[in-house]
């Protein structure tokens, strides 16, 4: 059924179908509607779960660390700041391999403070070994949030699931939530082998000298490329029951002839879709390619996406400073191994915040055919408003 | 390097793939393999020799398990007990975090709510995990009234990163970031009264122990795990490495320093006082200081060394004032009194029994 929901409602709601046994959250903008809308859900009795509101988003993310542990279904949502004082906890919770599912309200990182979105948050902790999926849309958000709990335990890494705040928390939408029965149906109870249970004792989360330490590592690293694998299945099995897909590791769409590709995540490829609809003409034609799956990187499926571009357009709602995008980084070291692979234009848009509109569509095509153009730029930036020093 | 056979025998006794049919039993038992209690920590770990630690972990496993689950903060007792793929515990247990242990704790319970189990939680962290570092998330944890029995092993430093201060080294110790030299005489600052501010929670049990009255700490174990909410157990555990005592003394120096009222063994309920250890002899301070090495430069010409003797001495009077811990007005039938409990541990007279009020 369609029903008009806000983006955080929804992901209440999604999270409620999939009877979490443990939740734990700490308010914070753009998130805190989640958190509420949870409480909310809780207290008429439509959610049956141990909801324990904590006194920080560290405590949050440890508490369903612990919970996971015993093999219950565990859940947490933060963002910005949140996500940084729960940093250390992630990067734990991924190296116990403990499965559990969190949504990242995407928020700029202060300071200077900011409530509004980028990606510098889920871009901090790129490397805790979660995986990390990004939604352009609130269906999309509410489908990953579902297929999010069956690849956590499938894959027994965590998985953060990234929706740009207020673009799609605080936004309206008809949103289709399935059956409470059909999601049952479609997402088996979690089965933690591991688990801490008194019949039959097990230590967890032990000291590991470097006899072992590179094999760990190793194995996760190879655990989180099989699950490629099991993403791309999650959405599939998906589509066959509910009608719908999210995007599996990475969409292309656009003109399979075009020599200019975009590569973008999470609403910023809402957007490019709607320039490239309306400025087509002027533009010229373009391939636009909307990376879901951020970790693991889908390295493969990207070098076979741009394969005929001569140019590529990749726009990081994060920067790396001293470096430049991150992500346009990251896809610039997978394509160098690619043949003939397409000249990168790597720009930051919308950081903190900064509206992106569509009318920026063009402009990004011009810059790709301007041989003067940086090789990365805050595009978006007006270089008038600092003092020439700062330029 | 890694010893092909060894691995292939710990992949078989820990690893993923079901265990062997069960293990021909041992031709000869050790005698702690042959005590009929159970066994939560088993021997065999790393710790030092005469580690307060070690002990204060073993009595308290030992009485509250093995229907448990332990969330260990990281420390000695964590680093101590394990190393992949061996591992001293034989009840579950998970560490995580230094500084969440506590929060952890929180999601288990949680956990076991939300599955309708019954297995207690416990957390176990050191001064520094508790005191210092963890301190918020386990204020946030008995306001939110778990059903945890957090046990604090207080050792007074961070022993496990090499004897650093923390908030609870008592005042004039030195350690490696309390050192004494021309400038100082050891630590500056008090030793937190976290007793107090854990009592202020209002949660149904709050209590210290010693490893030198393992009855007693037994007791209060016991009495914490009939509790259905939040209790709070402070365990004062000599460590000889950190406090510089011969390694054969901590239960001499443990019992000292409850003897001389710098340890106060107390229980209280929901913030109240309702029992304390009654101090039959009093010692002076400086028997308890004088064995230690954490105290020498309390023992030289200084003048400083008497100021800082004395200061100590008016904080453990203080103590024995405040917690009434002399017994004066007292049932004068208790026994369980420091001086009247034996090396062993052992009371003359059956101490385990109820406790007592004091008004
Ligand atoms: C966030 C963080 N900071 C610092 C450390 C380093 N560290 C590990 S254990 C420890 C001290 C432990 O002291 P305590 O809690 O008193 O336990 P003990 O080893 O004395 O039993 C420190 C500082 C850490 N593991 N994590
Ligand atoms: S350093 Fe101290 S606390 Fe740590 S194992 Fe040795 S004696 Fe025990
Ligand atoms: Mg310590």
């Amino acid at each position: 059924m369609r029903e008009a929901l806000e983006g955080s409602q929804a992901i209440a709601r999604a999270v409620a179908l999939c009877d979490p046994d443990v939740i734990a959250a700490y308010p914070i903008t753009p998130q805190t509607h989640i958190v509420e809308n949870i409480s909310k859900l809780v207290a008429e009795g439509d959610l049956h779960t141990e909801f324990v509101s904590v006194e920080s988003e560290f405590s949050a993310a440890s508490v369903a660390l612990g919970a996971a542990a015993t093999g219950a279904r565990a859940y947490t949502a933060t963002a910005s700041q949140g996500v940084l004082l729960m940093a250390e906890v992630l990067f734990n919770i991924a190296g116990m391999r403990l499965p559990m599912v969190m949504t990242v309200a995407n928020r700029a990182v202060s300071a200077p403070l900011s409530i509004w979105n980028d990606h510098a948050d889920s871009m901090a902790v790129r490397d805790a070994g979660w995986i990390q999926l990004h939604a352009t849309s609130n269906q999309e958000a509410v489908d990953t949030t579902i297929q999010a709990f069956r690849i956590t335990q499938d894959t027994e890494l965590p998985v953060m699931v990234c929706m740009d705040g207020f673009i799609l928390t605080h936004t309206l939408e008809p949103i289709d939530l399935p059956s409470h029965e059909d999601v049952r149906a479609w997402l088996p109870p979690l089965e933690f082998d591991r688990k801490l249970d008194p019949a039959d004792p097990k230590s967890m989360g032990m000291l590991v000298t470097p006899d072992f330490f590179p094999e760990v590592r190793h194995s996760h690293h190879s655990a989180m490329q099989k699950a490629l694998a099991t993403i791309e299945q999650a959405d599939a099995d998906f589509e066959s029951a509910f009608g719908r897909a999210s995007g599996g590791l990475l969409t292309v769409e656009g003109d399979p002839e075009a020599k200019i590709g975009l590569v973008a995540m999470g609403s910023t490829v809402g957007t490019m879709r709607a320039g490239m609809a309306h400025f087509q003409a002027e533009a010229g034609p373009a391939r636009l390619i909307n990376l879901r799956a951020y970790r693991p990187f889908p390295s493969q499926a990207l070098r076979d996406a741009v394969r005929g571009l001569d140019h590529l357009i990749v726009i990081d709602r994060a920067i790396s400073p001293g470096l430049g995008g991150i992500l346009g980084s990251e896809v610039a070291a997978v394509l160098s191994s690619a043949p003939d692979a397409p000249r990168i234009l790597n720009v930051a848009l919308g950081l903190g915040g900064r509206d992106i509109p569509e009318t920026l569509y063009p402009d990004l095509l011009a810059a790709v055919r301007d041989p003067d153009a940086p090789a990365f730029s805050v595009f978006d930036a007006d270089l008038k408003k600092l003092a020439p020093e700062d330029r | 390097m890694v010893d092909d056979a060894r691995l292939a025998d710990l992949r078989r006794k820990f690893g993923r793939a079901p265990a062997a049919p069960s293990e021909p039993a041992p031709a000869k038992r050790t005698p702690r393999e042959a005590q009929p209690r159970f066994r939560g920590l088993e021997s065999g770990h790393r710790a030092c020799q005469g580690c307060g630690e070690a002990l204060a972990a073993r009595l308290v496993v030992e009485c509250a398990g093995p229907d448990v689950m332990i969330a260990n903060a990281t420390g000695c007792l964590e680093v101590f007990t394990t190393a992949w793929p061996e591992s001293a515990w034989r009840v579950p247990w998970a560490h995580s975090l230094f500084e969440n242990a506590a929060a952890v704790a929180s999601g288990m319970e949680a956990a076991m709510k939300a599955k309708g189990r019954n297995t207690k939680v416990l957390a176990f962290g050191g001064d520094g995990g508790t005191y210092d570092i963890g301190f918020q998330a386990l204020s946030g944890m008995l306001e939110r009234y778990h059903n945890v029995l957090y046990v604090c092993y207080d050792n007074e430093a961070y022993m496990n990163t090499g004897i650093q201060r923390s908030s609870s080294t008592p005042h004039a110790a030195t350690t490696t970031t309390s050192p004494a030299g021309k400038e100082r005489m050891g630590k500056r600052h008090l030793k937190k009264d976290l007793l107090s501010i854990i009592a202020a929670h209002h949660i149904p049990y709050t209590a210290s122990a010693s490893v030198a009255f393992p009855q007693d700490l037994q007791r209060k174990v016991r009495h914490a795990m009939g509790i259905d909410g939040p209790a709070f157990l402070v365990v004062h555990s000599p460590c000889p490495l950190g406090w510089r005592h011969d390694s054969r003394l901590t239960i001499d120096v443990a019992r000292k320093a409850v003897e001389c009222g710098l340890f106060p063994l107390v229980e209280l309920e929901r913030g109240a006082l309702t029992n304390v250890m009654p101090i039959r002899e009093v010692r002076p301070v400086a028997d308890y200081l004088k064995p230690q090495g954490r105290f020498a430069h309390l023992f030289s010409d200084d003048v400083r060394a008497q100021e800082e003797r004395d200061h100590l001495q008016a904080l453990a009077d203080y103590n024995i004032q405040v917690y009434g811990l002399t017994g004066e007005g007292q049932d004068p039938a208790d026994t369980g009194g420091a001086a009247a409990v034996g090396r062993s541990g052992r009371a003359p007279r059956g101490n385990d029994g109820a406790a007592r009020r004091v008004s």
